[in-house]
């Protein structure tokens, strides 16, 4: 017998996982480059959603056109690879089509016709997908943020997914034996026919080469999703789970403050007073976030997440009139980052080495930070519970506390709380004053 | 008029040696902005109606710290936080109703883990247990067959989920309640949140109260119904802005209710 396609086979396999291995373990070292942030609460909460949002779907169908597309998509995804273990297994022991040996013929027929259908459904609303993008230009997927790479990026992934569908279906229709069991073939039935005349021998180069092709694309495709936005068919499950569970409106209270304040209150606190042993590390290095990685390591996941769908945009009233702010943009702005400096360690052997940038300044600028209403639109759109407004309240508390640079009205605003307890010049004492006006 | 409005202090109540069932939180705008400052009365009203045994902390009440901490003055919310809880503790405070979504929240979820613990509800809530336990009873209403359209604050719906109340309560009224496109979990800001409202919007082609107004003028409404005081203010401007003041008046829920029962 001749071993060498298993052979090769096996090191295509070794060679595409392991390069994906490779650049997960970067991922989850990049992720980690965030501060620490306790999830362990709401245990049951953080399961119920991710089965729900993530599993479910539950909040994609919330538009219902792009949401039931994008479950058939999903569900077709998930499904196929049941055909993809096949494949490695032929592939490993150069069996052909173990499963219909091992299975009784009327199930396999019926688990590879729920395969055709479902790859025709799932090429079907690639298309419309495609179509939606390019054609009709739905307006979130051409605002300023999606010019060039992040384009085409959507546009590769939507080209994957259509040819790897193409060549399943195509593998089906040029397989004689398969055909020849009618039984399963309900969508390639209708391909076979462009075959007919052909001669066995390209017949079979023909099933053999969409049967490399498939299995070598899915691999390439695993391998793409590191490089482009398409990590959320993984991420989206740790990134429901971790996501927010208490109210929307909810912003966590800076610690580090409270110590603060509280000594700042305390009549018998000793301003001289030493700092207790050990305790002179607890300073944080700043207030807010001006880079990566002073945001959780639950924002980064966030970023990684994002998939640039754009619906928190095109709920956002800043960018609905015309502002710069763009929801999407700060959780793109803030992966890429994280990419910059994660590639800063990889050239500087595990170390990050001031490269004189930082998220804030050369990546989101303050008239963003400072357009945003904090509506919670953005977070309620995201179908993967995606929070970018956490991270521009971050950004406002670095650029307040550590830099002083609010705007000069809120500056006022903040002064008048300071003196006068509302954020208006008028005295405390006439708080009551409606009262007999 | 002023005679009518019974609004005792915590002070009093402290005096007296007495504790109210619930305190009102007036909230910066309720005290001093003079569009908001009707609905606190409205309010008030309502609970003098209802025969509420309330208080207020008057001249003690002090900026939540809500826009400052959006703003992103960490330190100053916390400092304004850290003078309301031990007020608020030391009159052993257990219940409080505000006019203000973003009073509500920020008492609600924040001042918890900052040592502030209470039950706090917004006042469309308060006003939908005060119908609901009949202590409010409304039978006869001005605005029935007018066709009333809610703005949903953002620190009420999406913030904390509560859609409801203000839709129940507003029900009370016998009104043809109309719903905008964008309502509820999708409901558009009116673009005073997050500081806005003590700002100059950043640079684009239209103001978010602009847009918001077109949304509500879509539905051909009588009034437009609102329950939070930022929201009043923007609405209130947007309908100017697009000249429909003649024809559609902007209310806050209590205002609705306090005149349909002629208060």
């Amino acid at each position: 017998m001749n071993y060498l396609p298993n052979i090769i086979f096996a090191i295509a396999l070794i060679v595409g996982f392991g390069y994906f291995a490779r650049n997960v373990k970067k991922l989850v070292r990049n992720i980690k480059l965030g501060q620490d942030v306790d999830v362990s609460d709401n245990r049951s909460q953080r399961w119920k959603n991710m089965i729900n949002i993530a599993l479910g779907q539950s909040k994609m169908v919330k538009r219902p056109v792009s949401g039931f597309l994008h479950v058939v998509v999903y569900i077709g995804f998930i499904i196929i690879n049941i055909e993809v273990l096949e494949i490695i297994i032929d592939g490993l022991f150069g069996t052909h089509r173990i499963f219909s040996q091992v299975l009784p013929e009327a199930v396999y027929g019926f688990l590879i016709g729920s395969f055709e259908v479902l790859a025709f459904l799932v090429f079907v609303a690639v298309v419309v997908f495609w179509i939606r993008r390019n054609i009709i230009k739905i307006q979130r997927f051409w605002k300023s943020e999606m010019k060039g790479w992040p384009k085409n990026d959507g546009n590769f992934i939507l080209y994957f997914e259509m040819v790897l569908m193409i060549l399943f279906l195509v593998m089906n229709a040029a397989d004689t034996t398969f055909q020849n069991m009618e039984s399963g073939n309900v969508i390639s039935q209708f391909i076979s026919p462009l075959f007919s005349g052909m001669s066995p021998e390209s017949l079979h180069i023909i099933e053999r080469g969409a049967w490399w092709l498939h299995i070598v694309g899915i691999l390439i495709f695993l391998n793409y999703l590191y490089f482009s936005k398409h990590l959320h068919i993984l991420l989206a499950f740790p990134n429901t789970f971790y996501g927010r569970v208490n109210n929307k409106g909810q912003l966590n209270n800076l610690e580090s403050v409270t110590k603060e304040v509280k000594m700042m209150m305390d009549p018998d606190a000793d301003p001289f007073a030493a700092a207790p042993e050990g305790a002179e590390d607890e300073t944080p290095a700043k207030f807010g976030a001006s880079d990566v990685q002073d945001l959780t390591w639950v924002q980064l996941l966030n970023a990684y997440t994002c998939t640039e769908c754009g619906r928190c945009t095109s709920e956002c009233p800043a960018n609905l009139t015309g502002k710069k702010l763009s929801p999407r943009k700060i959780m793109m702005d803030t992966r890429d980052r994280l990419e910059e400096v994660g590639k800063n360690i990889d050239v500087n052997n595990g170390e990050f080495k001031d490269d004189g940038k930082q998220l804030l300044g050369d990546y989101i600028t303050n008239e963003e930070i400072w357009a945003c209403t904090s509506c919670n639109a953005c977070v309620e759109a995201c179908p993967v519970s995606i929070d970018p407004l956490s991270i521009i309240i971050e950004m406002r508390r670095y650029l307040v506390m550590e830099q002083s640079a609010a705007p000069a009205e809120l500056n006022n605003m903040m002064t008048n709380i300071e003196n006068n307890g509302a954020p208006w010049p008028y005295n405390q004492m006439d708080r009551l004053n409606w009262k007999n006006e | 008029m002023s005679e009518l409005l019974n609004v005792p202090t915590m002070a009093e109540f402290m005096a007296e040696g007495k504790q109210p069932d619930i305190l009102f939180w007036v909230g910066s705008a309720g005290s001093y902005d003079d569009r908001a400052k009707k609905i606190t009365k409205a309010f008030v009203k309502i609970l003098n109606k209802a025969g509420v045994n309330f208080a207020v902390l008057g001249t003690e009440e002090s900026s939540t710290g809500d826009v400052a901490k959006r703003a992103g003055n960490e330190f100053l919310f916390q400092m304004q936080a850290l003078m309301n809880i031990e007020l608020l503790n030391s009159y052993e405070v257990k219940r409080i109703v505000t006019c203000d979504p973003h009073s509500f929240n920020c008492l609600k979820n924040e001042y918890p883990s900052l040592g502030g613990n209470y039950e706090v509800l917004h006042h469309t809530q308060f006003i939908k247990e005060l119908i609901s336990s009949k202590k409010l009873d409304i039978k006869e209403s001005d605005y029935k067959g007018k066709q009333i359209t809610f703005h949903d604050p953002c620190y009420l719906g999406r913030a904390n989920s509560e859609y409801d109340a203000p839709r129940e309560v507003l029900g009370s009224l016998n009104a043809n309640l109309v719903e905008m496109k964008r309502s509820k979990e999708r409901a558009l800001c009116c673009g005073a949140g997050g500081a806005q409202m003590f700002k100059e919007p950043e640079k684009g082609d239209k103001d978010i109260n602009e847009l918001r107004t077109e949304d509500a003028l879509k539905t051909n409404p009588d009034i437009i119904a609102t329950a939070c005081p930022y929201c009043m203010t923007m609405m209130t401007d947007g309908v100017k802005v697009k000249e429909q003041e003649q024809k559609v008046k902007v209310l806050d829920i209590a205002e609705l209710i306090a005149s349909s029962q002629n208060l």
